[in-house]
């Protein structure tokens, strides 16, 4: 079977002082090859630890990932990985850095170079090659950080609040690149954020994850991210349904931050 | 006393001087800055404190130690050379008090010269002739020429006219004139308030030595081979102690039993001096070059660990997470991930040890050496050659300011995303 499949996946930590965080607790979700998968949710509510997970740098305490049929186990070139800050290698210039999978499994320059350069071109970073990294813009580097994951071709995307550290121009930018690339590659992506307008407008699903224990709230099945790939994401925007929705879910979340804020209140009362 | 209170006079006067009279027209960034007490990065060094600071040091070490640097009338008053004078009046068994002159003459050290000739005059009490050196201080033996001498009682009671007894001391203008308890007369001509050459030399008097040493050598070996020595017991134990140290940290980072294993030994080793090591050193290895690379070796080590490890422990866990998602093997992470980002810190840990590496160098040669920068002026000061100490603590402090520049200019070479991660 190909495709993702998150199967009754629960996650404890124990703490030092003796008591344990149910960070996850029985999610089960599956994901056909070629979706975009957004995530939201509240501080908490093990959103990162699911994508930390998925990505293998977690062991589950309970539940499995299937990915194409064999069971996730560490991390692996076929699920690659897009960090809040780039997590770019600043001692290598532009290209070295989206060329860094290819040539660590091998290749030749001249099977990955062409790959490479139509990348940097796709995400418009031609004529920056040769820079370092730290000499390009929060924005550009997280471009760079975007090339380098897909000049892996990697089966899963998997994007850890990507453009969560971006200005709000910048962002928007990003995010019609992001779909576009979406579009264009067919690759599976699951995408984090904080933003719940970025998540309706990329989020072919949405999934709003509750805390304690961090859970599946609820899903959805959005239009707008089809809509965002052939038009301006400002027109999306306007969308009658997309102003509902994102008030239902702010709404939800809302609730959610109330209660445990209301919880830790009571909670401090009573001590 | 006075050279701290000059210092501090030159540095106010100055700083009031250059307030008043430069106003440079800056309009750059900082130059606008309206706060500048309490940001740090709008203070910049005043280029002309820094050149009068350099200059007052001179100007100061010149001016008190005669230097020919320095104009005449800057120069502390010297030591008093000449003719010096002064009467005394002796007293004997059943004669009249009588009075008579003594000139000394009073010569720069190491120049020839002799007793001035002196009339011997009337009287019982006869004129008297010696000579000192200048900065020291001599015996004049009055009673010696005089007609009535100790065994008739002979003892001096004034000096120009002022009463004096054993112990005492009269000051006279050309210096002072004690009595020793036995009676004897000590002339010591008036000193000035510069330094004598074996205290603090002139400074063209270090350089002359210097151009005299790097010619001539020193103690059978070319300044070249002293200061080379001394440069390579510091490179051969920095590159052992960088060699071991910088894979030890590695290993220290990234497992649990090395971590665990090497914990207590370096947090234990750090904090002891390499000095303190240099007796057990001796004992162990000898005074030859391999304890002194044993010593920096261990300087080194320690140094080098802790900041491999730091480097290793510095990488962002999203690098790494990164590279492994992007398919890279433990070994390409190692090699691609964690050593390049470590190369800042191993650096910055490179530059302590040059350091460290240079000054327990000069302390070890100090300590025994047959070559080396510290063996010749730990040598040099024995003889009381005051010049080639100066000299030496000065090339020791160029060198070790022209190590810590080239390890800068490497650090900006090769690591130039040093800090910009």
């Amino acid at each position: 079977m190909s495709g993702l499949s998150i199967q009754n996946l629960s996650m404890r930590f124990d703490l030092p002082n003796g008591s344990s965080v149910q960070a996850l607790k029985d999610v089960s979700l599956d994901l056909a090859q070629g979706e975009l998968l957004s995530v939201l949710g509240p501080s908490g509510c093990g959103k990162t630890t699911l994508l930390n997970i998925v990505a293998g740098f977690l062991a589950p305490t309970d539940g499995k990932i299937i990915l194409n049929g064999h069971e996730v186990r560490g991390p692996a070139a076929e699920r690659g990985m897009v960090f809040q800050q780039g997590a770019l290698f600043e001692w290598m210039n532009v290209r070295d850095n989206v060329s860094f999978g290819p040539r660590m499994a091998g290749k030749r320059e001249k099977d990955y170079g062409a790959n490479v350069d139509h990348l940097l071109e796709v995400v418009g970073l031609r004529d920056f090659k040769e820079k370092a990294v730290y000499e390009l813009s929060g924005g550009m580097q997280q471009r760079v950080a975007l090339a380098r994951c897909l000049a892996n071709d990697p089966d899963v995307i998997l994007m850890d609040e990507p453009l969560g550290a971006l200005d709000a121009l910048t962002r928007e930018k990003m995010q019609s690149l992001v779909l576009k690339l979406w579009k264009e590659t067919g690759k599976t992506i699951i995408l984090i954020t904080h933003s719940v307008e970025e998540a309706l407008l990329l989020g072919e699903r949405l999934l709003v994850m509750a805390p304690r224990p961090g859970r599946i709230h609820r899903e959805y099945r959005l239009p707008f991210a089809d809509l965002g790939a052939g038009q301006d994401l400002r027109a999306v925007k306007k969308h009658p349904d997309f102003a509902t929705t994102r008030e239902e879910i702010l709404g939800m979340i809302w609730d959610m931050e109330e209660e445990i804020m209301g919880r830790s209140e009571t909670a401090g009362a009573a001590s | 006393m006075i050279v701290f209170a000059l210092y501090i006079a030159i540095f106010v006067v100055s700083w009031l001087l250059v307030k008043l009279l430069v106003h440079r027209a800056l309009n750059d960034f900082t130059a606008r800055k309206t706060v500048t007490f309490g940001d740090e990065s709008a203070v910049r060094p005043s280029r002309i404190a820094s050149v009068v600071s350099i200059l007052t040091i001179f100007l100061l070490w010149g001016a008190f130690t005669g230097s020919t640097w320095v104009p005449k009338f800057l120069h502390a008053p010297g030591p008093f050379v000449g003719d010096a004078s002064f009467t005394y009046t002796a007293e004997a068994d059943g004669v009249e008090p009588d009075e008579a002159t003594v000139t000394v003459r009073v010569f720069p050290v190491g120049e020839e010269t002799e007793d001035p000739e002196v009339d011997p005059g009337d009287g019982w009490a006869k004129n008297d002739s010696a000579s000192v050196g200048a900065w020291r201080s001599g015996l004049v033996r009055v009673d010696q020429n005089d007609d009535h001498g100790r065994d008739a009682g002979h003892r001096v009671v004034a000096v120009n006219g002022q009463p004096i007894e054993p112990g005492g001391e009269v000051i006279t203008e050309y210096g002072r004139v004690g009595m020793s308890p036995k009676g004897t007369l000590n002339f010591e001509p008036a000193k000035g308030w510069q330094m004598e050459p074996i205290w603090l030399p002139a400074p063209e008097a270090v350089l002359s030595r210097l151009v005299e040493i790097s010619r001539d050598g020193y103690r059978d070996s070319t300044l070249w081979e002293h200061l080379g020595w001394s440069l390579f017991r510091v490179i051969a134990g920095f590159f052992f102690g960088a060699l071991i140290g910088i894979p030890l940290g590695y290993a220290m980072g990234l497992s649990d039993w090395f971590r665990g294993w090497f914990d207590p030994i370096v947090e234990f080793m750090r904090p002891v001096p390499p000095l303190a090591l240099i007796p057990l050193v001796i004992i162990w290895a000898g005074i030859g070059e391999a304890g002194k690379i044993i010593l920096l070796f261990l300087a080194a080590l320690w140094i080098m660990a802790i900041a491999a490890r730091s480097g290793v422990s510095g990488v962002k866990i999203s690098k790494v997470h990164a590279a492994y998602s992007l398919g890279a093997s433990k070994v390409q992470i190692l090699r691609h991930v964690i050593i390049p980002n470590s190369l800042p810190d191993i650096f910055t840990g490179a530059r302590v040890a040059m350091g460290v590496c240079w000054g327990t160098v000069v302390a070890a040669e100090l300590v025994a050496a047959e070559k080396g920068a510290g063996m010749m002026i730990m040598v040099a000061s024995k003889f009381q050659l005051t010049d080639i100490v100066i000299m030496g603590i000065i090339l020791i402090g160029v060198i070790g300011f022209g190590i810590d520049m080239l390890m800068r200019l490497a650090e900006r070479k090769l690591v130039p995303w040093k800090g910009r991660g």
